[in-house]
């Protein structure tokens, strides 16, 4: 069973393009300033969209939705995603 | 009292680099240049995947140059909704769709002139609009 938050750090890992380093972010660390540009931010929102089965409606395309990793958690949330360990 | 009145100018600018748009493609395929660009832009990038990669690199950095123009950073915005596209004379123009008219209109932004270029692995856009039908006062 993986942890949500485990699952967002490893996409960040890669497609956030933040290395080894996003596997030991706390979950409130601002992202942007580890180094998250927009454009790999795509990246994350479409890899999370295929991991999760999900699709970022509009209004969750803004920068505050992948600031950290609590508020990516919240946005998954918000979109009926079950976290699947106790956080 | 002195009462002074100014042009106002608001100005975006954006860097994106060629090899990660290249690497999103190979990755995601449509899922990415749907998601991102209108049919319009994907077809005004076709050719080798250096040209398409760059040509699209320009485009998101173009996009991102408006957002910040119109910042609408921390607002939700489909990115389809800024498009870059070309006039007869070849020169980029941008074109708002949806809220991103609304946006602009709220701002007092008429028209968006936007600059690109691009080499090998960078490419940059920078986005200039004046503000009318406000005016800018200072005591």
């Amino acid at each position: 069973m993986t942890d949500i938050n485990q699952t967002i750090r490893k996409i960040l890992e890669i497609q956030g393009r933040l290395g080894t380093e996003a596997l030991s972010f706390s979950d409130g660390d601002d992202l942007y300033r580890k180094g998250l540009t927009s454009h790999a931010s795509v990246n994350v929102m479409l890899a999370l969209e295929d991991a999760f089965d999900v699709e970022f409606p509009d209004t969750l395309l803004r920068r505050g939705t992948f600031a950290s990793i609590a508020a990516i958690r919240d946005a998954l949330v918000s979109l009926g995603v079950a976290p699947t360990t106790a956080l | 009292m002195l009462r002074r009145h100014h042009r106002r100018f608001l100005v975006g600018v954006d860097v994106q680099s060629v090899g990660e748009v290249e690497q999103s493609i190979s990755q995601h395929g449509h899922h990415y240049l749907d998601r991102v660009y209108t049919k319009h832009e994907q077809e005004s990038c076709q050719g080798s995947v250096q040209v398409q990669a760059s040509g699209l690199a320009a485009r998101f950095a173009a996009k991102e140059a408006v957002i910040k123009l119109l910042d609408i950073g921390d607002d939700g915005h489909d990115w389809r909704s800024i498009e870059v596209r070309r006039t007869k004379s070849n020169r980029p123009e941008v074109k708002l769709h949806g809220p991103a008219v609304e946006v602009a209109q709220q701002r007092g932004i008429a028209d968006i002139s936007l600059s690109l270029s691009h080499d090998r692995d960078l490419a940059v856009a920078t986005a200039v609009a004046q503000v009318s039908g406000r005016k800018w006062s200072r005591r």
